[in-house]
């Protein structure tokens, strides 16, 4: 098996960003996209701020170039995707194996809840064409079509964990020769059942959220795409540019806890980092970054920092929530932080963890709260961890 | 209070689907979560929901929840006492 | 390095869980809907822990539980998933609930379960498996990519045997859109007499079937996988047939070598001409049976034609119904399933004798 797959492409829309270039611009401006909701149609637009991706549905539509009937969500991918994959250079490569592996929770579901306001009244109603995309499934396969990826299409679905094990899972089938290059991430739009449910779990922050605060109120919801290229070392070397960094480790871990709490000593997302670093032969005090996972709920932030604690005292390296800048885009989550720690490694910076004025006082750490440049970022980690205890962590490493 | 006490038994069987478990054989102040019935924080958030949609009240910190749904009797002092505050 | 199929329990429209017989006796299902025959769960799962569970969450776990225990294991390596609908029902209830009652506050439970991810969560949860956790959701090859996944997994280190699954079900809501979309016949056929109807339409189905790969051999293993294959949206007869022909070099073998074809046939005349051309062009005098008029149409059902095939290896024995004129003679060493859903998603898997 070859062992080291590299990073050659990154591609994300967020909130804070219709591409790679205007994210970091925002990242380094300390620009947050949390804002009161303008595209959504949904009662709670003056009560529930969220960071939406600053495009309507007409509007995205015209940059990735698919009808502006089709889901909200493949249209966020097409566009992550296609950055990604015009950046690496890949798709100018004659003969390789390439695949697509994406990842979502709400899937083509914006379209469905259209459906479903005439269904409920009378079953032979709604429109058919706002229900034949409702499958997480449909939703990459659109964008693989679009792409001209066909060797292997497949999309994971595992809550906010989704992106990760995306990566994860394209790394291994690169690793075991199965395919040459693959774009990995995910994609989610804001919805009304996505915005309800988290509201429902009273997990929602009424004002703009505050990640790893001692007074946290819960978090904000965002929507976006976020994608890497993955290439194995032989395609790298066909390449003119310079790889991002390497993936060097990864783990799945499940916290078997409870279906929607993380446990209080967060065995998962410990388990999680410490097996990434087993994999990467890294010790803890390797790490110079960790994008948390940092939702900004009191559950996520005291277990993902106790399991922080267990593992890093008394070396904490430099850690932020770029979440605090565009919410928790759930499904695609894990791959826009996949997006931003490979550009913290490239190009040596840290990011901000914003509106962190009170530090938890159960640790004796606590985030950055300024943008710095010029650092040596030889290694990162990234953190997920979703319903369902499904835990991941990713390093990525200097080459 | 009685009926009250009554209702509420029926609803939460309902609305936590506990099969298992007659509602008349909901003691008034048995504890509803840990060693009582064992309800879980999944639960809390479905009572805040059968308040607000059969009581018209709300509760929306789910600390508060453990406090007003400690047992049957709670909530029914809950209720009564805020449904006076309403009128 | 080989992949052993230690147990596999499937839930399916037939009699299919704890039943000490192979499908001995075959269910028919009259209305288009060929729905699970489901066992008395609180026999299978802990009752105070049912009350949440939706029926395919019930049906999922239930398998899987049982799988473990026919493959003597309490806490697998890994537990991997594949879905195309994932938790429908929750879905429906969220759904509605949030429409009735115009987004006010409704039951959080129905949200909590409508993530794919939650059939592998609960088993996970109920068996205290903190390992690899992973949820396909690729539509007609979902389960092909949880094996893909598993298969992978018993290659990397420390992991001798992956638990992994493949389930989609039925709702009321779901049979009537996909009924609009005119996937069904349009009159209620007798699922057993599917491949006499020669018209347009298929019928809806649903299951769970779980297995229990390991890489080490034991003395009761059902067969062996020896390897999968997913291709999408072929152009023509021509490019399927390459991509089968490729899987079998990469096999090492050739049609001579395969004993039986499990062929996925749904008795609609469009999708099924598909089969019958591939019959001709490649698999020719392969004795062939067919399965979905035991489990119906549905993303998954390959989980049920691997459960099918594996049982026939550890059995060296068709079901008496199944049989056709074209049975094997000799011992049913190498079975292929060929697969296509909505000629979208195509899959080949390969099964042998251990």
């Amino acid at each position: 098996m070859d062992n080291a797959v590299f990073i050659v492409g990154v591609g994300v829309l967020s909130g804070i960003g219709n591409n790679v270039a205007e994210c970091l611009d925002a990242l380094e401006k300390g620009k947050a996209g949390i804002d009161k909701i303008n595209y959504l149609r949904t009662n709670h637009r003056d009560l529930l701020p969220a960071a939406e991706v600053k495009l309507s549905n007409d509007e995205l539509s015209v940059i990735c170039g698919l009808p502006s009937t089709t889901s909200r969500t493949a249209m966020l991918s097409m566009i992550a995707a296609k950055e990604a994959w015009d950046n690496s250079g890949v798709n100018k490569l004659p003969a390789l194996r390439t695949g697509f592996v994406s990842a979502s929770t709400a899937g083509g579901i914006d379209k469905t809840e259209d459906f479903f306001t005439h269904f409920l009244a009378d079953k032979s109603k709604g429109k058919l064409r706002d229900i034949i995309n409702h499958e997480c499934g449909n939703i990459t396969n659109i964008v693989a079509e679009k792409l001209g990826i066909k060797n292997h299409i497949s999309t994971i679905s595992t809550a906010c964990s989704s992106s990760a094990n995306a990566i994860m899972y394209a790394a291994r089938l690169i690793k075991n020769n199965m395919l040459d290059a693959v774009i990995a991430g995910g994609t989610d739009a804001l919805t009304r059942f996505t915005l309800n449910g988290f509201n429902t779990l009273l997990v929602l922050d009424e004002q703009y959220c505050k990640p790893f605060d001692e007074n946290r109120r819960g978090l904000n919801l965002g929507e976006g795409a976020g994608y890497v290229v993955l290439v194995s070392e032989r395609v790298a070397s066909l390449l003119k540019q310079r790889p991002y960094c390497a993936l060097s480790g990864y783990f799945n871990a499940n916290d078997a806890y409870h279906q929607t709490s993380t446990s209080f000593d967060g065995d998962g997302p410990y388990m999680a980092m410490a097996g990434a670093l087993t994999m990467s032969g890294l010790q803890p005090k390797d790490i110079d970054y960790i994008n948390l996972h940092g939702t900004g709920t009191q559950n996520n932030d005291s277990s993902e920092g106790t399991a922080i604690q267990r593992l890093f005292h008394p070396h904490y390296p430099k850690m932020s929530s770029t979440k605090s800048f565009t919410g928790h885009t759930l499904g695609a989550s894990a791959g826009v932080e996949a997006v931003f720690s490979a550009l913290a490694i490239q190009r040596g910076i840290v990011y901000p963890n914003l509106r962190l004025d009170k530090p938890m006082v159960a640790f004796s750490f606590a985030p950055e709260t300024t943008f710095s440049k010029q650092q040596d970022i030889k290694h990162a980690l990234s953190n997920s961890v979703g319903f369902g205890g499904n835990c991941s962590s990713l390093i990525f490493s200097k080459l | 209070m009685d009926k009250l006490i009554g209702d509420l038994k029926e609803q939460i069987a309902v609305q936590l689907k506990l099969k298992n478990i007659k509602p008349e054989d909901i003691g008034d102040d048995e504890p509803l979560f840990g060693a009582g019935l064992g309800l879980d924080s999944l639960d809390v958030l479905e009572l805040i929901v059968l308040l607000k949609q059969k009581y018209k009240l709300r509760v929306t910190n789910p600390e508060d929840g453990l406090k007003v749904f400690r047992s049957v009797r709670a909530m029914a002092e809950f209720i009564t006492a805020n449904r006076l505050q309403n009128t | 390095m080989k992949t052993y199929i230690r147990s596999a329990v499937t839930i399916s429209p037939q009699k299919t869980f704890n039943n000490p017989l192979f499908l001995n006796e075959l269910a028919s299902h009259n209305d288009n809907r060929l729905t699970c025959i489901e066992p008395d769960y609180s026999e299978a799962i802990d009752p105070k822990l049912i009350r949440r569970m939706s029926r395919i969450i019930k049906m999922s776990v239930a398998s899987a539980l049982a799988c473990l225990k026919d493959a003597g294991i309490a806490n697998p390596d890994a537990i991997v998933t594949g879905t195309a609908y994932g938790c429908l029902e929750d879905t429906g209830i969220f759904l509605t609930n949030m429409v009735q009652e115009d987004e006010e506050p409704v039951t959080p439970v129905a949200f909590v379960q409508s993530t794919h991810n939650t059939i592998g969560a609960q088993v996970a949860l109920l068996i205290k498996c903190n390992r690899y956790n992973n949820t396909f959701v690729s539509g007609g090859a979902s389960f092909e990519n949880a094996l893909l996944d598993a298969i992978m997994l018993l290659t990397e280190n420390n992991t001798a045997n992956v638990l992994v699954g493949g389930m989609d079900e039925i709702t009321d809501m779901s049979h009537i859109v996909l009924n609009r979309l005119g996937l069904y016949k349009r009159q209620p056929v007798s699922s057993l007499n599917l491949f006499n109807t020669n018209s347009k339409g298929t019928v809806n189905g649903e299951g769970a079937a779980f297995f229990l790969l390991a890489n080490n051999p034991s003395p009761n293993n059902l067969a062996c996988i020896d390897a999968v294959a997913t291709f999408y949206k072929p152009e023509d007869i021509a490019e399927i047939k390459q991509h089968i022909n490729s899987f079998l070099v990469s096999q090492h073998i050739s049609c001579n070598d395969i004993d039986l074809l499990i062929s996925g046939n749904n008795g609609d005349v469009t999708s099924d001409k598909i089969y019958a051309q591939v019959q001709q062009l490649v698999f020719n005098e392969i004795p062939l049976i067919n399965y979905k008029h035991l489990c119906g149409e549905y993303p998954t059902s390959t989980a049920f034609a691997t459960w099918l095939g594996a049982n026939i290896i550890k059995n060296n024995n068709i079901p008496a119904q199944l049989n056709n004129s074209n049975s094997p003679k000799n011992k049913i060493n190498k079975v292929l399933i060929y697969n296509h859903y909505q000629n979208i998603y195509h899959s080949l898997i390969l099964m042998s004798s251990c």
